[in-house]
C-alpha cells in the first residue's frame, strides 16, 4: 500500500477576477499531522472546501486522489462517505439539541426513520468518553463551552469512522488549557490511526504537533516542510508565508502630515453576545491630517470591532473611553452624530452592511449625506442625479447609469459606491475595513489611489487590512492589534511583514489568544 | 442619453400592471356591453374601493420599511367606526370633535403597535395579528354586539356626498364645477410639468426624451380630462375621492421626493447599511406604523359613513384586500420596492375585477377564486422576471 493518502494535484480554482488557487499540490501521509499555515486569503480555506467538496467536481481543475482513488465530490456527503470530515472555523453545531443529537446529526442511529434514543446516547457517550469530554449527551450544545463544543464536533467526526480529518483553526477561540487538550487528542487520534490536516496561525502549536507543514501564499504552495527532522522553528516559517517582494502594487504618494486630527484614548468595549467579555482593551490611538494609518492583524484580532465601536457605538456593550477631534472631546453616540462630527466608516462587509443592494447607485451615494441634497426634507432630484454623475466619473464607476442596482455591479465597482457615499459627507477622518477584499488587482489599485487623494486633501485615513504587504504599501503609519490591545506601532521606515507577524506571533503566545 | 427603451426597462414592471389593467377594464367593458365605464358605475367603484385606497397607501409605507404587514387595519377600522358610533350617536357628540377624537385614537393604536414592532423588535406580524384579535373584541364588547346608527347627515356626506356646483346651475347637463376643477388640475398639471424640464435643462441635468415626455403628458392629461369628464356627467366629485387623491398625491410625493421616505427605502433595501449611514430605523419602522394607524383610522370612519352605522363586522377582510393590492401593484415581499402609484393600481385591479364580475353576475366564490389567482399571477411575474434580468 501507498503510504499517500490524499494527493491534490495541480488545483485551479478561479473566482470571478481572482485566481484564488493557483495550480496547487498538496499531499499528505498516512497518519500524519499536516499543518497548513499561509496569510488571510492565501487560500487554505479554498483549498479544504475543495477537497470537501463544497465546491463541486467540475468548478475547479486538477485532480484529487483520496486512498489512491481519483474522487470528484459533488456534495459534503460524498467527501464524508470516504472518511473525510473537515471541522470548519464557525461550528457547524445546532445550539437547542443535545450532545447526542448533534453527533449524530444526518446519521441517526434510527430503524425504519424512528430514532432510537437508547442506542443514540450509548453510543454518544462512548465517543465522548473516546475525546476526553466529561459531559451528559443529554446536554444542549449551547450550554457547554466552544472549546467543549469542538470536541463534540471531533466526536460526531469519528461517528462517521473518519480517515482525515481537517480541523480549520481549531484553537483559535479557545483558551489555553481547553487548546493544550484538543492538541494532545490529535496525537492520540494519531496514534489511533487517524490522519489530520491542521490548518492554524498558532505557530507555537503547530511546531508542537505537525509532522510535516505546507505553506500557501497568494493560491500557491511555496514550500512543505518536515518538521520531524527539527530545525524548523517559527521565524523559518514566517519567512515562507510573507517572504515576497513588493512589487510596484502601489500608487506613490508624497506624505504631507499635519496635526492630530483624531484621537482615541483607553477605549474599551464588551462583547454584545457576553456582557463579560472584554473585546476591546485599553486601545489608544491617533491619526493625523494628511496621514493614512493601518491597523493590522489577524482575523478576529478586534479591529472591526474596534472601528465600529467608535463609529456611533455600532457595535458592542459598556463601552468606555474617551474621544477628541482636533484637541477637542467629542461624543459618538449614535452613527448619526459621528457622521456629523466628520468621521466615516466603511464597512468590512459592503454587501451585507455596506450598500442597498436592490437600490440603485444614486441612492446609494446619497443616503449618508442625503440632507446635502435637499432642502427642509424634500429632495432635489436633480441635484442628486447631478452629486451621483459626479462621483460615478470621479471614481470610475463602471455602470450603464447612476439608475444601475448596486446588486449589479463588480465587486471593485460596488467599493468605489461605498467610497463615494463617504466621501460625499466630507469627512475629515475616513476608517476604511478591508475596503480591497474580494476585488480583482486593476481595482485595488484604483482604490490605493483614491486613499492617496484623500490623504493629499489633508483628510486621515485609518486603512484595515489583513493583507500585511497591502498595508506597508500604503500606510505611513502602522498599529498591530491583536486579541482586543494594540501591541506594536511601526513607522513606515521600520515596518517590515517579518516584524509585523513577529509581534503579533509574541501576542499571541504571550495571551494564548482567547484567553480573557 | 437615456433612450427610451431604457426608461421601459427600469419601470417595466409598474407598466406591465398599468397595462394589465387596461386590459381588464377594457375586457369588462366589452364583456358588460359599456356599463362598467358608465359615469354612474365609476363613481360607485371608487366610492366602494375607498377604503382599500386610504388602507394600500400606509400599508405600502409598512410594507416598505422590510416586507412587514399590517393585520390590524381591518378590525382598527371596525374599532374606529364603533368609536364614531358611540361619540357621535350614542354620546350626541358635534361631528367635528367625533372624527377628531377617532383621529386620535388612531394615531395611538398606531404608537402602541409601532412600540412593540420598533423598539421592542417583535415581529410586525405576531403585533399586528394580536392587534387584529383585540381590536375586534374591543369593537364587539364597545358595541355590545349590535349596530348603531344613523349617523347626522353631516357624517353621512364624507362617503356619499359629492361637491356641490357652485358655478352650474339645475338645469346644466354637466357638473360644472367638476369641470372647471378639472381644467384647473390639468393647467397646473402642464405647467409643473414644464417647469421642471425647462429647470432641469437650465441646469444641464439629463431628462427624459423629448418624445417619451410628450407621450407622458398626453396620457396624463387624457386621464384627468376623461375622468372629470366622466364625474361631470354624473353628479360631480364624490368628497371622498377629492380625500383619496389628497392622500395618494402627498403619500406619493413623501415616498419618491422627500428624506423620509428615501429612508423608507433605504431601511428596507438594507437596514444594516442604513444603520451604518445613519439612519434610525427603530423610528423610521415606528413611524411606518403610527402612520398606518391614522390611515386606518380614516378608512374606518369613510367605512362608517358609507354604511351609515357603526357595526361589529365591519372592516373584515380589509388587511388581506390592501396587502393584496400592494403586492399586485409590485412591492416586494421583503421590503424595499414598491410604490404609491402601484399600490393605487393594484388595488385598481382589484376593484375593477370585483366590479365587472358583480356586473356580469359571478357569485363571490368565484371572484375569490380568480383574485386569488391574480395575486399569485402578478407576484409570480415579478419575481420570474427579476430572475432572468440578472
Amino acid at each position: 500500500m501507498d503510504d499517500t493518502i490524499l494527493e491534490m494535484r495541480n488545483i485551479t480554482k478561479l473566482f470571478p477576477g481572482v485566481r484564488a488557487l493557483d495550480d496547487v499540490s498538496f499531499s499528505v501521509r498516512r497518519g500524519e499531522i499536516h499543518a497548513l499555515v499561509g496569510e488571510n486569503g492565501a487560500g487554505k480555506s479554498t483549498l479544504m472546501n475543495v477537497l470537501g467538496g463544497v465546491y463541486p467536481h467540475g468548478t475547479y481543475s486538477g485532480q484529487l486522489v483520496f486512498d489512491g482513488e481519483e474522487c470528484s465530490f459533488r456534495t459534503i456527503h460524498d467527501c464524508e462517505k470516504m472518511g473525510i470530515v473537515i471541522i470548519h472555523q464557525e461550528l457547524a453545531l445546532i445550539p437547542y439539541l443535545s450532545i447526542g443529537e448533534n453527533i449524530f446529526l444526518g446519521n441517526e442511529r434510527a430503524r425504519r426513520e424512528v430514532i432510537d434514543w437508547n442506542e443514540t446516547h450509548r453510543d454518544s457517550a462512548k465517543l465522548l468518553d473516546l475525546v476526553g469530554l466529561k459531559e451528559s449527551t443529554r446536554t444542549a450544545v449551547k450550554d457547554i463551552s466552544v472549546g467543549k463544543q469542538q470536541l463534540v464536533e471531533i466526536a460526531k467526526a469519528l461517528s462517521k469512522n473518519v480517515r482525515l480529518l481537517v480541523l480549520d483553526e481549531p484553537t483559535a477561540s479557545l483558551n489555553e488549557d481547553d487548546s493544550e487538550h484538543l492538541l494532545r487528542l490529535l496525537l492520540e487520534l494519531k496514534a489511533k490511526g487517524v490522519t489530520s490536516i491542521l490548518i492554524s496561525h498558532k505557530l507555537n502549536e503547530v511546531v508542537e504537533v505537525a509532522d510535516t507543514l505546507t505553506v500557501l501564499r497568494d493560491g500557491a504552495t511555496i514550500e512543505t516542510l518536515d518538521m520531524a527532522s527539527g530545525g524548523v522553528d517559527e521565524d523559518r516559517i514566517i519567512k515562507g508565508m510573507v517572504g515576497r517582494d513588493l512589487v510596484d502594487r502601489f500608487p506613490k504618494r508624497e506624505p504631507k502630515i499635519g496635526g492630530v486630527a483624531f484621537e482615541i484614548r483607553d477605549w474599551n468595549v464588551f462583547s454584545p453576545l457576553n456582557p463579560e467579555r472584554r473585546v476591546i482593551k485599553d486601545v489608544s490611538l491617533n491619526v493625523r491630517k494628511g496621514e493614512v494609518v493601518g491597523l493590522a492583524g489577524l482575523m478576529g484580532a478586534g479591529r472591526t470591532e474596534l472601528a465600529m465601536s467608535v463609529f456611533g457605538r455600532s457595535y458592542g456593550l459598556r463601552i468606555s473611553g474617551r474621544a477628541f477631534k482636533d484637541g477637542k472631546e467629542i461624543e459618538l453616540r449614535r452613527v448619526r452624530k459621528a457622521i456629523d462630527q466628520g468621521i466615516s466608516y466603511a464597512t468590512e462587509d459592503r454587501k451585507s452592511a455596506g450598500l442597498n443592494l436592490i437600490g440603485d447607485i444614486r441612492e446609494n451615494i446619497t443616503i449618508a449625506g442625503l440632507r446635502k441634497v435637499a432642502k427642509r426634507l424634500v429632495l432635489d432630484h436633480d441635484l442628486e442625479a447631478g452629486v451621483a454623475e459626479e462621483y460615478r466619473a470621479k471614481l470610475k464607476i463602471r455602470s450603464t447609469s447612476i439608475r444601475q442596482k448596486a446588486g449589479n455591479l463588480s465587486g471593485g465597482n460596488q467599493q468605489k459606491v461605498v467610497l463615494s457615499k463617504w466621501i460625499f459627507t466630507k469627512p475629515d477622518v475616513l476608517i476604511l475595513d478591508e475596503p480591497t477584499r474580494g476585488i480583482d488587482v486593476g481595482a485595488k489599485y484604483e482604490i490605493y489611489t483614491i486613499i492617496n487623494q484623500l490623504a493629499d486633501e489633508g483628510k486621515s485615513v485609518i486603512f484595515i487590512s489583513s493583507e500585511l504587504p497591502e498595508i506597508l504599501g500604503i500606510s505611513d503609519r502602522i498599529y498591530v492589534m491583536n486579541d482586543g490591545r494594540i501591541v506594536g506601532e511601526f513607522a513606515r521606515e521600520e515596518a517590515t511583514q517579518e516584524g509585523i507577524m513577529k509581534c503579533i506571533m509574541q501576542s499571541v503566545r504571550e495571551n494564548g489568544n482567547g484567553k480573557h | 442619453m437615456g433612450s427610451i427603451k431604457d426608461f421601459l426597462r427600469n419601470n417595466i414592471r409598474q407598466y406591465a400592471m398599468l397595462i394589465a389593467l387596461v386590459f381588464i377594464m377594457l375586457f369588462f367593458q366589452v364583456s358588460t356591453e359599456g356599463i362598467l365605464l358608465v359615469p354612474m358605475n365609476v363613481t360607485n367603484l371608487v366610492l366602494q374601493n375607498a377604503y382599500v385606497f386610504i388602507l394600500a397607501i400606509g400599508m405600502t409605507l409598512c410594507i416598505l420599511t422590510g416586507g412587514n404587514i399590517d393585520l390590524s387595519v381591518g378590525s382598527v377600522v371596525a374599532f374606529v367606526g364603533a368609536l364614531c358610533g358611540t361619540f357621535i350617536v350614542t354620546m350626541k357628540m358635534s361631528v367635528g370633535l367625533g372624527i377628531v377624537l377617532a383621529l386620535g385614537v388612531g394615531l395611538a393604536i398606531g404608537v402602541w403597535q409601532g412600540f412593540w414592532i420598533a423598539y421592542v423588535r417583535l415581529p410586525a406580524f405576531i403585533v399586528t395579528l394580536a392587534g387584529m384579535l383585540t381590536f375586534r373584541g374591543l369593537t364587539t364588547f364597545m358595541l355590545k354586539g349590535l349596530t348603531i346608527g344613523p349617523f347626522p347627515e353631516v357624517f353621512q356626506q364624507i362617503s356619499s356626498g359629492f361637491l356641490p356646483d357652485f358655478l352650474g346651475s339645475e338645469e346644466s347637463a354637466f357638473n360644472v364645477t367638476t369641470l372647471f376643477a378639472g381644467a384647473a388640475l390639468v393647467f397646473l398639471y402642464v405647467l409643473m410639468q414644464l417647469r421642471q424640464r425647462a429647470n432641469r435643462r437650465r441646469n444641464g441635468y439629463e431628462s427624459t426624451p423629448l418624445a417619451l415626455f410628450a407621450i407622458k403628458l398626453a396620457l396624463v392629461v387624457g386621464v384627468i380630462a376623461m375622468a372629470s369628464f366622466w364625474l361631470a356627467s354624473y353628479r360631480g366629485v364624490p368628497i371622498i375621492f377629492i380625500i383619496i387623491g389628497v392622500l395618494v398625491i402627498a403619500y406619493s410625493f413623501l415616498t419618491s421626493s422627500t428624506v423620509p421616505g428615501r429612508y423608507l427605502y433605504a431601511t428596507g433595501g438594507n437596514e444594516k447599511a442604513a444603520q451604518l449611514s445613519g439612519i434610525n430605523t427603530n423610528k423610521v419602522l415606528f413611524l411606518a406604523y403610527v402612520n398606518m394607524g391614522v390611515l386606518s383610522a380614516i378608512a374606518g370612519i369613510a367605512v362608517a359613513s358609507r354604511l351609515n352605522a357603526a357595526s361589529p363586522l365591519a372592516g373584515q377582510n380589509f388587511e388581506l384586500d390592501a396587502i393584496a393590492a400592494c403586492f399586485i401593484g409590485g412591492a416586494s415581499a421583503t421590503g424595499g420596492i414598491g410604490t404609491i402609484g402601484g399600490a393605487i393600481i393594484g388595488a385598481l385591479v382589484m376593484g375593477v375585477l370585483n366590479n365587472g364580475m358583480s356586473l356580469l353576475g359571478i357569485g363571490s366564490d368565484i371572484q375569490q377564486y380568480v383574485k386569488g389567482m391574480v395575486l399569485l399571477a402578478a407576484v409570480a411575474f415579478d419575481v420570474i422576471s427579476k430572475r432572468k434580468a440578472r
